[in-house]
């Protein structure tokens, strides 16, 4: 089974060293929560995983592809703190780019993941109107039409509602049954099944 | 459609929903360049002979008040970081913006030049040559300033500092551009020039998305 593998990581930040010698390995269908004081390098982490940040030292592998690499790239997605949307964009433009981004199904199925995330009726609705929960959703649509593997998510649940919540979480599982897999961060208890602990 | 159209359209969607951002550096260009008559003098033998510079200079400057917006919204909200982490190429993705702000920039100052040449008495070969030196010249501008945007994308009050680092870049495109409609107005071939500006294009466009996808990356770290 595929499995990301990561080894000997190294993060600094300034003066701190956040982590050294982290090594861990999440297969196919796993859940993995990183949990950690404020300040302990979770973003850093998923940062690293995501290709946007360089780590000092260390491996990250997937099927034999390494981090930053195309093959690598195109399997993940990444949802940080920002909304990564545009106030003068309605929110199926801004989804459409997004997904245009990433590796993603069909176009077609972007209105759906829209009205399955909860904005039915806030397609054409420009995303400076939008409160910071339904900015969320919209940047979860474009989780939910990605094909990526790895979904890497930086607090997913904040601004969201209970019933988001539930959303998000249903969606991590039957992402996981397909064969992906999930690393995120979260302060909040989360209901996930099977999920494994990693703490900072 | 392919993510580089796509990066084009939303960038000019984005940008012509907010007109400012694009009237500011026009507005600015026109205005500065309608007040040398005022300061200096309003004869057609004073004006014929500076205006090329005038124009050119005013260009530069216009170009370089509109680079501060090329990827600063887009840290700010995070697209940046979802250019970075997707698989496709971060510089192709850069080059489209680029081109997007060319298209808000360049073409509307190329557009203007000739009614600014007609205000300054510039005559028609001088405005003939105005014209194709700032299209050849004003993608540059938008090229290597996108180097200087990348560098400061995360600095904050750094507009004097983008000034610092693109200004002597933007140099040699001044001195050979204005040259070159000078040279025309008394009738001495141009030949030369439009090379040196044909090449500075070609280098800079094969360099300038590269080196501000290093510097973006460098800069979301």
């Amino acid at each position: 089974m595929s499995s990301l593998v990561i080894s000997d990581l190294d993060c600094q930040r300034g003066y701190n060293q956040l982590f050294s010698n982290l090594s861990f390995q999440v297969s196919a269908g796993e859940v993995l929560r990183i949990t950690g004081t404020n300040g302990s390098g979770k973003t850093s982490l998923l940062k690293i995983l995501a290709g946007i940040s360089a780590s000092e030292n260390g491996d990250i592998n997937w099927e034999n592809h390494l981090v930053k690499s195309d093959e690598y790239q195109q399997e993940i997605f990444y949802l940080g703190h920002h909304a990564a949307l545009s106030g003068e964009l309605n929110s199926l433009e801004n989804l459409e780019f997004l997904s245009a981004l990433n590796k993603s199904t069909d176009q077609r199925k972007l209105i759906q993941a829209l009205n399955d995330i909860g904005l039915k009726g806030y397609e054409e609705e420009y995303c400076t109107n939008l409160s910071a929960g339904q900015k969320r959703r919209v940047i979860l649509a474009g989780l939910f039409v990605s094909t990526a593997k790895i979904w890497l998510l930086d607090e997913p649940f904040t601004a969201l509602d209970p019933a988001g919540v539930k959303i998000v979480e249903s969606r991590i599982e039957q992402h996981c049954q397909n064969g992906g897999l999930c690393i995120f961060t979260t302060h909040q208890d989360s209901a996930l099944a099977n999920q494994r602990v990693l703490a900072l | 459609m392919n993510v580089y159209i796509k990066t084009l359209s939303r960038d000019l969607r984005v940008a012509l929903r907010n007109p400012s951002s694009v009237l500011n550096p026009l507005l600015f260009f026109v205005i500065s360049v309608s007040l040398f008559p005022l300061a200096i003098s309003p004869e057609a033998a004073t004006l014929s002979q500076i205006a090329a510079g005038i124009i050119w200079v005013a260009s530069m400057l216009a170009v370089l008040l509109s680079l501060n917006a090329l990827f600063h919204h887009d840290y700010e909200n995070g697209v940046l970081e979802q250019m970075v982490s997707s698989h496709h190429s971060l510089p192709l993705l850069i080059l489209s913006k680029i081109f997007a702000h060319w298209l808000l920039t360049g073409i509307p100052i190329i557009l203007l030049s000739p009614l600014l040449g007609v205000f300054l008495f510039l005559d028609d070969e001088g405005i003939k040559v105005l014209m194709i030196t700032l299209l050849l010249a004003t993608p540059s501008l938008s090229l290597i300033g996108s180097i200087g945007a990348s560098l400061i994308v995360g600095v904050k009050n750094s507009g004097m500092l983008l000034s610092l680092l693109i200004l002597p870049l933007y140099i040699p495109i001044l001195i050979f551009a204005s040259s070159a409609v000078s040279q025309a107005q008394f009738g001495l071939a141009i030949d030369g020039q439009l090379y040196f500006l044909a090449m500075f294009l070609v280098l800079s466009l094969m360099s300038a998305p590269l080196v501000s996808a290093i510097a973006l990356k460098i800069s979301l770290e």
